[in-house]
């Protein structure tokens, strides 16, 4: 188990460095920040201060040497326009986001997974296809707009939810319900295509045969050998959860990570943005860490390298 | 005693699915392919001008509600410009934009994941340390650092696209050539002494190119979700330039008292993904009913 544990942290490791390595480059290598931030009516000695005082008159493998030793010391620099440190920031406005976040997964795996496994119980009848039209649909629609449609109907038309800012449970409803729809289908599609593979076994005729109750055999042993791939996407979702908290954050005037990037942007604090770019892919190795382990102790083939 | 011997369920798969095969394709290619046709062809429909901005008729409902005006079917914006012109209008740069982006990630992906499953070893572990590294940054999060180091622009967001969509097919189809490179025909075309270049892309690359356009298929639909997102956002196409993804920003502001402008770039939004995943799906049962996933 300690090996298993080992490879995966190196593994987590390599793959974040080499995430924020790209982040880096890409952005500082492609572009001009300053100029950016500045807009193209600055004189050259305010590209030239601004520049100094960021340090990104360096040369680009200084700057890099310094961004990671940083970083190795949990340093994300500190923001343009707030004049705080950066991690600050991002701890300051987290909890309104996680808050979020697992409501819409709670919400996802509540309604997804029955969704799956009732598709995959009535194969080809009409549960079938309505999983599979809901599926199909909540992954085709722009969250976004969705969130819009929401507030016009609920909050508009109807007047029975608030459509925006954090202010009690009422105002989690709408942003929660938007943004559960992308895992949610996901997650049925993936529940009822696992599901239909295991129910087909013939451990599960033994089972049954040993008069085991057919909800028993399906909730427990099948459900259990169908959860595997269920537990992966759940966990991938988490990087599609922050990425699409962002647009949803937006509509619904949350105060959360996906607010603080939108108003980064708009106020070009540079720094700002780059520092939530590498907390997202941190969070985002971590919950994938958890994953594989969850999986190296729910089935040991794993763990032991048979599989 | 026939009802122990009739099977319980089929085989594999729903006999009703795998005759749909080709139908399905054609069922959802040919609305998109007129959809696309239609927004090809705007310039040549009676449409009003999508830019022309007439204050005295902003905010005009679709032409069926009262106050609606037969002129514009679909309503006007809050400068009084034409709803149907301006999607049908952005739906052209919608498609070449979702085009471009996914021919920029399709081309390295693809070429990346033959590369590495074919000479495994260290190509292979670097080219899947990077696979694994660009799935754990969050996409629209990537997008914003890019877009805020090089400003807007269409190049720049056809980059970030791209960034965003290689990863998925080095992937698949480092994992389809892997299988694909101990199959008899590729050992004896090494045995005869066939370059390896050569091997790839004249016979490999076409033993994968069913799977390459399923997920090309399949990717469009999320490059056009992604495109309207960062439009959204205030991160894709610049004024005057529309797309609907822009559109639906314009609709935001309007959305207490002008339902309509932010509805309907939104409902074409989803009808194009809608049928661009059924027809992805169709065609992955259509070419290779095995791989088929529900």
């Amino acid at each position: 188990m300690l090996r298993f544990l080992a490879g995966k942290v190196t593994r987590g490791v390599v793959t974040l460095l080499i995430a924020v390595s790209a982040a880096f480059f890409l952005a500082r290598g492609t572009g001009d920040p300053v100029r950016e931030m500045l807009g193209d009516l600055a004189g050259p000695e305010q590209v030239a201060q601004l520049s100094a005082q960021l340090g990104l008159d360096r040369p680009l493998p200084v700057q890099y040497a310094a961004f990671v030793g940083d970083l190795a010391t949990g340093d994300l620099g500190t923001s343009i326009r707030y004049g705080t440190p950066n991690l600050d920031l991002i701890l300051g406005w987290l909890p309104a986001s996680l808050q979020l976040a697992a409501a819409a997964m709670v919400l996802a795996v509540l309604v997804g997974i029955p969704l799956g496994v009732w598709a995959a119980l009535r194969e080809g009848r009409f549960a079938d296809r309505f999983a599979s039209t809901v599926a199909l649909t909540g992954q085709s629609i722009p969250l976004f707009w969705l969130g819009l449609m929401l507030i016009l109907l609920f909050a508009v038309t109807l007047g029975w939810l608030p459509a925006g800012q954090s202010t009690g449970f009422s105002s989690l409803i709408l942003p929660a319900v938007t943004l559960s729809t992308l895992p949610m289908a996901q997650i049925a599609r993936l529940t009822r295509s696992s599901m239909s593979e295991v129910l087909g076994e013939a451990f599960l005729d033994a089972t049954r045969a040993r008069g085991v109750a057919r909800w028993r055999v399906v909730l427990v042993h099948a459900l259990r050998n169908a959860a595997l791939p269920v537990i992966t996407i759940i966990g991938l979702q988490t990087g599609t959860l922050l990425s699409g908290a962002i647009t949803v954050e937006f509509v619904f005037a949350w105060p959360g990570l996906g607010t603080l990037a939108t108003q980064a942007v708009q106020m070009r604090d540079f720094s700002l943005i780059q520092a939530i770019v590498i907390f997202g892919a941190v969070v985002f190795v971590l919950v994938n860490l958890i994953v594989d382990l969850l999986y190296g102790i729910l089935d040991p083939r794993i763990r032991d390298g048979v599989a | 005693m026939t009802a122990v011997l009739a099977p319980r369920r089929p085989a594999s798969g729903r006999p009703a699915t795998r005759a749909r095969g080709a139908g399905a394709v054609l069922a959802f290619g040919v609305p998109l392919a007129l959809i696309g046709a239609v927004c090809l062809a705007a310039p040549l429909l009676p449409l009003p001008d999508p830019a022309a901005q007439s204050l005295s008729a902003a905010l005009r409902p679709p032409a069926w509600l009262s106050g609606g005006d037969a002129a514009h079917l679909l309503g006007t914006d809050h400068l009084g410009r034409d709803v149907l012109a301006r999607i049908l209008y952005g739906g052209r740069l919608t498609f070449l934009i979702a085009v471009a982006g996914m021919l920029a990630g399709a081309v390295p992906g693809t070429l990346l994941g033959l590369v590495s499953g074919f000479y495994r070893g260290t190509v292979d572990a670097v080219v899947s340390r990077f696979v694994e590294a660009q799935l754990a940054l969050p996409f629209i999060l990537l997008a914003i650092a890019v877009i805020a180091g090089r400003g807007r622009s269409l190049s720049a967001l056809v980059l970030v696209l791209a960034l965003f969509g290689w990863a998925q097919y080095a992937r698949v189809i480092r994992a389809e050539t892997l299988s694909l490179r101990e199959r008899p025909f590729v050992l004896g075309l090494r045995c005869a002494g066939v370059p390896a270049p050569r091997i790839l892309l004249a016979h490999m690359l076409p033993n994968v190119a069913g799977t390459v356009l399923v997920l090309v298929t399949l990717q469009i639909g999320t490059v056009i979700l992604a495109e309207s997102a960062l439009s959204f956002l205030g991160l894709g196409v610049v004024s005057p330039q529309i797309s609907w993804g822009a559109m639906l920003a314009d609709g935001r502001d309007q959305l207490t008292h002008a339902w309509w402008v932010a509805a309907f770039p939104g409902l074409a939004i989803t009808t194009v993904v809608l049928l661009v995943n059924l027809l992805g799906d169709a065609m992955r049962s259509w070419l290779d009913p095995k791989k088929r996933r529900y």
